[in-house]
């Protein structure tokens, strides 16, 4: 018997020799994650380079470890950066507590808050796991404009702009 | 006062309530919930929203008999309507049935919910209201999931719309309640906003200049059932849920309104923890839900970037402030008074807590000194002897009484108390106006009494000669007088509110001494709703007379004659009368505690850095003699101290007392040493009680977002004579007034004016007074004066050059300068007046 099991764990063994390896040499080789990873948050913006965030802090309401601090001020037409007449003027995450459990991005009224692909955080201070909105919010993407912009008065009136179906 | 009462069932309970109670009320007395928008419980029934529809059955009344139909079992039948009606504006019957939960009524507001919403943005992200939003608690509780309306067709409206300075309208949001409105108009009497034009273009504009000029504009945004309205100095600052809030009192005036600080922790100030807003707290005995405009806004001074954040000594021969630790600071003081050996003044403000006056007191009698309070208005002890007695409300004020209000214009000076003896008279009391000019609260008073600015005390002598028919009174009594007085003896309950517009300390003495004596004649004291009531200048005054700390009679510059040292507390003498520099510097030794480096500060060899009253605890004794605690919302910076945590620690190092605790521990020593505060105390100061109109938390669709009140009620003293039975008032004879000034320039109170505790606030810059001289238009002519020119004024040796403005309610012979605006001038002087050509 015993060496029945024991030529059967051999085999395993050998077995497994000729197989290709799970493992992946991160960080040379980076594993691609599933289409609905939750990983580090980003601040997305229009395509006119206007952020989507509005301030509301409704995620910083829903997060249940209380890892957001959302702080609001008043867009003008001469320095604006959301539509509407509220944006965030301080957005912070401290990943330490984050639990990524999506709730911010359920809450979000203008979908500015996404969880994306990106896991790689490490850090070396507390103060580092605090992502402020300079490190959260995507660049500005090709052919918009950086905020604060100028923009003729009137132009982004509505407090929630006409929503933009997801692609 | 006994009322009828009426029995109803509602939702199959059965309820009592007086006559002419609407059903919405009667509900909600009975817990019953029925959703309002417009309907307010201080505000008139309109009926605008539709939102409280119910079904309300009636018992059938067969028309030939006139009597009540009843059924085989002897039951009265009950009648439906074919409609549904407004429980705002129909009151209660006999053997109603209301059906608020029936299936019909639940349907028929949920209609109405979503007409409502086909123009509402539902932007409630971005909504300052969001969270705290009647609507949006309606929506969630009796609203439709879904709307039948195209969203495309919504209405789309200005969202910026400034009203004022301090407040914004959101067009969209607005569901057109009128509740503002009829706020305005009919609680305030300051209808300066209105709606224009009709239907969907129906807006609420402002029809004043500046926009909104009410001195009671934020109240609109508690009582608007949509973030339709939204302050200025809030806009964006914070979700409400994210807000802590602490009970608190309102320090800018003696009504003591009762506050709740809303704070939160900011990135902008720097990581603190900051107020953000300041909200009424309910005290229908105080405020009822109400705050005035300086109350909300003017709290910036709290989190100043200038205020003091170590101590400082100066060494005299280097003179120049160093920063030192506390314990140096201490010792140094401890020094400083040693060598006085006794020759020591302590100078208190109003602004001071009872802890902070008890323990300056204390001190300064182990020293063998005294303290004094720097004010000008006398008459305390009078208001501890005739005070309104326990159980007073204003509210409760109404036909058959009478108000008299005397050397004060209310409505600059407290606001709250303005409106709530306004709204007395409208229920029918008898308001008497007495003062040298015509004030705010004239249009609403049954007698107005003019007198020359300085003999407000004969007017009162006048009216107390009709009572006691004294011959020495003779001098005093005019048809006027004659006519008012009988007002005064005939009312059942009577509140005189006395201040010092143009009165010096001895003539508002005598006035307050002969108001409590006209009282006392009248036997209208010792006991509720009557009594008198002293018009201070600060929310602690009363307090200071209390604690034993007086003004001097001879004024501050007679009490430091011959001192070694001063110990000023909360107060700014040196910037007040310039004049008084020079003395403070004489005295060898000075020490100032406060929160400014004032110019009083300046002179000082010690500056010690107190606590505001948003950082620590206390109580404040207001005008009608109700103590009310107030409680820390922010962490102090840790160079600040307690006023009284000071003096304390000073006493202790010098071997006159143990050092406290804790304020509760002062206030302990307070009732064990003063009479009158026996029964305060912490605990009894956090005492509760019912109160209606029901506000906050889930009834902010009823009463608004004022805060209930949790924390305390404070505690009515009980005035002397209701306990000491042998108290006799005597009037006072007025000082005779040597001679008729050719032109009297009185300072008189503005509600903004550009004090320390003011000017921090950015949101009010706007609306702050600005200097100018009050001329009458005949006395302008005489002196060649033209509007808007610029004269020069001489009084005490002083020169001033200052905008003149003719108005016609200035009595002539007298001159006008708003206070606090940079006339330094506390009583009414004599002055020499030449304009000035261009």
């Amino acid at each position: 018997m015993f060496a029945v099991e024991l030529a059967r764990g051999m085999w395993t063994t050998l077995k497994s020799m000729f197989e290709e390896p799970v493992t992946y040499q991160y960080p040379e080789v980076k594993r691609p994650v599933r289409p609905r990873f939750k990983g580090r948050h980003v601040l997305a913006r229009y395509k006119n380079g206007l952020e989507r965030c509005i301030g509301c802090a409704l995620c910083a309401a829903a997060c249940p470890a209380s890892a957001i601090f959302v702080e609001a001020s008043e867009n003008i037409d001469r320095r604006r950066f959301s539509p509407g007449e509220r944006y965030a003027s301080t957005y912070e995450i401290n990943l330490l507590r984050c639990i990524f459990c999506g709730f911010c991005e359920d809450a979000c009224p203008t979908e500015a808050i996404v969880l994306e692909h990106n896991y790689e955080m490490s850090f070396t201070s507390r103060r580092d796991a605090i992502y402020t909105k300079e490190r959260l919010i995507v660049p500005v993407p090709p052919g918009g404009d950086p905020t604060p912009m100028i923009v003729p008065p009137g132009s982004f009136d509505r407090a929630i702009p006409e929503m933009e179906d997801p692609d | 006062m006994s009322q009828a009462l009426v029995s109803l069932t509602i939702d199959g309970v059965e309820v009592t309530v007086p006559v002419g109670t609407k059903i919405v009320d009667a509900a909600k007395q009975a817990g019953i919930e029925i959703p309002v928008f417009c309907y307010h419980p201080k505000l008139e029934s309109v009926g605008m929203c539709r939102q409280c529809l119910v079904e309300i059955g009636r018992p059938k009344i067969d028309r030939s008999t006139r009597k009540i139909v009843r059924d085989k079992n002897g039951d009265p039948v009950i009648e439906f309507g074919p409609k549904l009606e407004t429980s705002c504006t129909t009151p209660v019957g006999e053997g109603w049935v209301v059906l608020v939960n029936s299936e019909r009524a639940i349907e028929g507001r949920r209609q109405v919910i979503e007409l409502i919403l086909t123009s509402h943005p539902l932007d409630c992200p971005i909504c300052d209201k969001g969270g705290e939003c009647p609507l949006q608690n309606m929506t969630m509780a009796h609203g439709p999931g879904k709307s039948r309306f195209l969203y495309e067709d919504k209405m789309h409206l200005a969202k910026h719309v400034p009203l004022g300075d301090l407040i914004f309208l959101d067009r969209e949001r607005c569901i057109q309640c009128a509740r503002c409105i009829r706020f305005q108009t009919e609680i305030v009497d300051d209808p300066v906003i209105a709606f224009s034009e009709r239907g969907r273009k129906l807006e609420i504009v402002t029809l004043s200049e500046p926009g909104f000029a009410s001195y009671f504009s934020g109240n609109t945004t508690d009582i608007c059932p949509v973030g339709a309205l939204t302050t200025a100095d809030f806009r964006f600052g914070a979700r409400p849920w994210e807000l802590n809030a602490t009970a608190s009192i309102c320090p800018h005036c003696a009504v003591g309104c009762n506050t709740m600080l809303n704070t939160r922790r900011e990135a902008r100030s720097q990581g603190r923890v900051v107020i953000k807003r300041v909200m009424p707290r309910q005290n229908e005995a105080v405020n009822e839900i109400w705050l005035c405009d300086k109350g909300r806004f003017a709290h910036h001074f709290a989190s100043s970037e200038e205020r003091l954040a170590r101590p400082v000594i100066k060494l005299k021969r280097r003179g120049r402030l160093t920063a030192t630790t506390w314990e140096n600071a201490v010792k140094f003081v401890v020094e400083g008074l040693q060598a006085a050996h006794g020759a020591v003044l302590g100078i208190a403000g109003g602004r001071a807590s009872n802890e902070d006056l008890y323990a300056l007191h204390r001190l300064m009698d182990g020293l063998g000194g005294r303290a004094v309070l720097h004010d000008q208005m006398a008459g305390g002890e009078f208001v501890q002897q005739a005070g309104v007695g326990p159980g007073t409300n204003l509210a409760d004020l109404g036909s058959g009484d009478c108000i008299l209000v005397v050397a004060s214009d209310l409505h600059e000076e407290a606001p709250i108390w303005w409106l709530r003896v306004k709204q007395a008279a409208e229920r029918g009391a008898k308001l008497i106006v007495a003062n040298a000019r015509p004030t705010r609260l004239d249009a609403h008073a049954t007698h107005i009494l003019r007198y020359d600015y300085g003999v407000a005390a004969h007017m009162i002598l006048g009216m107390l000669h009709e009572i006691n028919h004294q011959k020495e009174l003779d001098q005093y009594a005019s048809a006027e007088t004659k006519k008012v007085a009988k007002v005064v003896s005939k009312a059942n309950n009577v509140v005189v509110f006395y201040g010092s517009e143009g009165l010096d300390y001895a003539a508002s003495h005598d006035l307050a001494q002969n108001c409590a004596t006209l009282l006392a004649a009248s036997g209208h004291v010792g006991r509720a709703n009557n009594g008198l009531v002293a018009v201070w200048t600060h929310s602690n005054t009363q307090g200071a007379w209390d604690m034993g700390v007086h003004p001097e009679p001879g004024g501050l510059a007679a009490a430091l004659k011959g001192q070694k040292a001063a110990y000023v507390v909360a107060a700014d003498p040196a910037g007040d009368e310039p004049l008084l520099t020079s003395l403070l510097e004489q005295v060898d030794f000075l020490i100032v505690q406060g929160l400014f480096l004032t110019e009083t500060a300046l002179a000082a060899d010690v500056v010690l850095p107190a606590q505001s009253f948003v950082e620590r605890d206390g109580t404040y004794t207001n005008g009608m003699r109700r103590v009310q605690r107030f409680f820390p919302a922010i962490a102090p910076n840790e160079g600040m101290r307690a006023d009284w945590e000071i003096l304390s620690a000073v006493a202790a190092a010098m071997g006159i007392d143990s050092a406290r605790p804790s304020a509760a521990a002062v206030m302990q020593d307070i009732a064990a040493k003063n009479r009158d505060y026996s029964e305060v105390n912490y605990p009894a100061l956090s005492r509760n009680a019912s109160q209606w109109p029901h506000v906050g938390g889930k009834d902010i669709y009823f009463g608004g977002t004022a805060h209930p009140n949790h924390q305390g009620l404070g505690v009515q003293l009980t005035p002397r004579v209701e306990r000491q039975k042998d108290i006799s008032f005597d009037w006072a004879a007025p000082r005779k007034i040597a001679h008729k000034p050719r032109y009297l320039m009185v300072p008189i109170t503005k509600l903004y004016d550009r004090g320390t505790t003011v000017v921090q606030s950015q949101v009010l810059g706007p609306r702050l007074e600005i200097l100018r001289l009050y001329v009458n238009p005949e006395d302008a002519e005489r002196l060649g004066m033209i509007d808007e020119g610029e004269v020069e004024v001489q009084w005490d040796g002083r020169k001033q050059r200052l905008r003149s403005v003719i108005d016609e309610h200035v009595p002539s012979g007298a001159v006008l300068v708003p206070r606090s605006l940079g006339v330094p001038l506390a009583t009414a002087v004599d002055v020499k007046i030449r304009p000035i050509a261009l």
